[in-house]
């Protein structure tokens, strides 16, 4: 397995306040990884710094085999910046025409990139009279350019309407497919689930969950939520039944944790006609983001 | 030099769309169009040639315009990527910081010698009819031409320069004003000053003329006017220019060009996006 990027305790400091502090990281080839966190949380930090944009404190950082920033990792890493902005005089097949020139490439795939992210329509207009959704995809028609080994994409999905996002994901399977490693970032883990291969959430510069969703899932533990709708009549011995649950109008509401989820589920069956509804709910993404990214009190 | 060539043509089609090569061609097309027509009274006194006597107009006219055309179109370069914020991203493909400025350079100076080919083009057509012994002015007329586009290189690079420190566009551009009021106004008339207060002393003799050499707008009236035979024809500081070697203003307007964007590119290398 051949890694295209390698962090190894990363630290870096703005003016006196930690920006990042010890992160560790790696992804191989053809794996899509989720950076999320706050606002501030050292994302945009990190990708700047795997870029070559802002030089770090301490730590290693090889990019594609090469030092960030570097010639060689220059050519092999494509970049979509958040709110990625272009010149508004130029259209959008000027602007990646430029950018093919940039990368030694011949200015006229540039039509053949923009049909790819469903902008051939709009490629002869001035960029300056695109919506934002339109101008996040030429930045992300330049992050195709010659098949780079790394993407990095700082909020790929912002300003896309649901169904442009799914398109754009099952645009990066093509890649991550090919062989090309991508690392982007979101503030929501809801966006990113089951369309990365591992997630690693960020809180005030240090890395504080890293997995697959279902390690995240269970790492955190969270409990789960059973609701159940007592028959009419039965609701107090349906409730006596069930002496931790919570009364919510019509509803019990039974908290459990993982691993006490199928006793209480047996409890609950026994009471056969006497209940006439159930619902499991999981812990929901949201609530597993946030369990890690507050763990530290913040 | 296809990634230079790349960014000189991504900034010569924003100028274009900016219409900034159509503002510059009509400036100096307009302005050696006046100049030609102020220029057709009698020169029998002067005895020089009318494309000579042209020339001389031309120089007075080139050291104003042209350095102000010259940081109206490079204050953006930089301040104008950062605050788009194109910067970044401009900045993880595969081209140096050097190659950045380079490719912008080419196309501006492409903009500039074309304006300034246009406008003395008019002038000159306009001597020669008047007079064809004004081809032998024609000399000076290249001189011009080819000094005119360094003035312009020196101004690109200060401009480049002053818009990577001021990281603004807005601050960019009241600096360029601001250095254009002094390096071209105000250096002048505070020499002037300096000359008739001295009234020929040491000052006049020994400091005026390296003064003169330091500024390149003021080297490059120099050149031109001690190149040319229509001293005659110039008045002012311009009357100096016999008492400095050609040489000597040519080091320094071939010199200012590689100092000013020496320093843009260097400023340049310490911007963090």
């Amino acid at each position: 397995m051949t890694l295209t990027l390698t962090l190894k305790q990363l630290t870096k400091t703005y003016q006196g306040a930690p920006a990042l502090s010890d992160v560790s990281l790696s992804v191989a080839a053809g794996e899509r990884v989720a950076l999320l966190g706050h606002n501030g949380a050292g994302k945009s930090t990190m990708m700047k710094i795997i870029l070559g944009l802002i030089p770090h404190d301490s730590g290693e950082v090889v990019v594609t085999g090469a030092a960030p920033g570097s010639a060689v990792a220059r050519r092999h890493v494509a970049y979509l910046p958040e709110n990625v902005a272009f010149h508004p005089a130029l259209t959008g097949v000027e602007q990646i025409q430029s950018y093919l020139r940039l990368r030694g490439h011949d200015p006229a795939g540039a039509t053949a990139l923009l049909d790819r992210v469903g902008l051939h329509a709009a490629g002869k207009r001035r960029i300056g009279t695109y919506s934002k959704g339109m101008r996040q995809r030429v930045g992300l028609a330049q992050a195709l350019i010659g098949q780079p080994r790394l993407l990095v994409l700082d909020e790929p999905t912002s300003g896309l309407d649901p169904v442009s996002r799914r398109d754009f994901y099952a645009l990066l399977d093509g890649l991550a497919a090919e062989g090309a490693s991508i690392l982007l970032s979101s503030h929501a883990l809801t966006e990113v689930e089951a369309r990365t291969d591992r997630i690693l959430i960020l809180s005030r510069g240090r890395m504080v969950a890293q997995g697959t969703l279902a390690d995240l899932r269970r790492d955190a533990a969270l409990p789960v939520v059973l609701q159940v709708t007592p028959r009419k009549g039965d609701e107090a011995e349906v409730a006596a039944a069930l002496p931790s649950a919570r009364r919510d109008g019509a509803m019990l509401v039974l908290s459990c944790a993982q691993d006490d989820k199928l006793a209480a589920l047996a409890r609950i069956v026994a009471l056969g006609e006497r209940v006439a509804d159930l619902e499991v709910l999981p812990p929901s993404l949201e609530d597993i983001y946030s369990h890690f990214s507050h763990r530290d009190g913040q | 030099m296809n990634r230079i060539l790349a960014i000189a043509g991504t900034e010569a089609r924003i100028a274009l769309r900016n219409r900034w090569v159509s503002i510059a061609v009509a400036m100096m097309a307009l302005f050696a169009l006046v100049l030609s027509a102020a220029g057709s009274t009698p020169t029998g006194a002067v005895g020089a040639d009318r494309l000579s006597v042209t020339v001389a107009s031309l120089t007075s006219l080139s050291v104003y315009l042209i350095p102000l055309m010259a940081l109206l179109m490079s204050f953006d370069a930089v301040a104008g990527e950062v605050e788009r914020g194109t910067l970044p991203l401009l900045l993880t493909y595969p081209v140096s910081r050097a190659e950045v400025l380079v490719g912008k350079l080419l196309a501006h100076l492409a903009i500039l010698a074309l304006a300034v080919a246009v406008g003395f083009g008019i002038a000159s057509v306009a001597a020669i009819l008047q007079d064809r012994a004004a081809v032998a002015g024609l000399p000076a007329l290249w001189r011009l031409l080819w000094s005119s586009v360094l003035l312009g290189a020196t101004f690109l690079g200060t401009g480049y320069a002053i818009s990577v420190l001021a990281r603004r566009p807005s601050g960019a551009a009241g600096l360029a004003i601001g250095f254009w009021l002094v390096a071209i106004v105000l250096y002048d008339l505070g020499l002037l000053a300096a000359v008739v207060a001295d009234g020929g002393g040491a000052f006049t003799t020994h400091v005026f003329p390296l003064a003169l050499l330091a500024n390149p707008a003021d080297a490059f009236r120099l050149f031109n006017l001690a190149a040319s035979q229509a001293t005659g024809a110039a008045a002012g500081i311009a009357g100096a220019a016999s008492s400095i070697p050609v040489w000597q203003s040519l080091a320094s307007i071939l010199l200012w060009p590689a100092v000013t964007f020496g320093i843009a590119v260097l400023a340049f290398r310490k911007v963090t996006p």
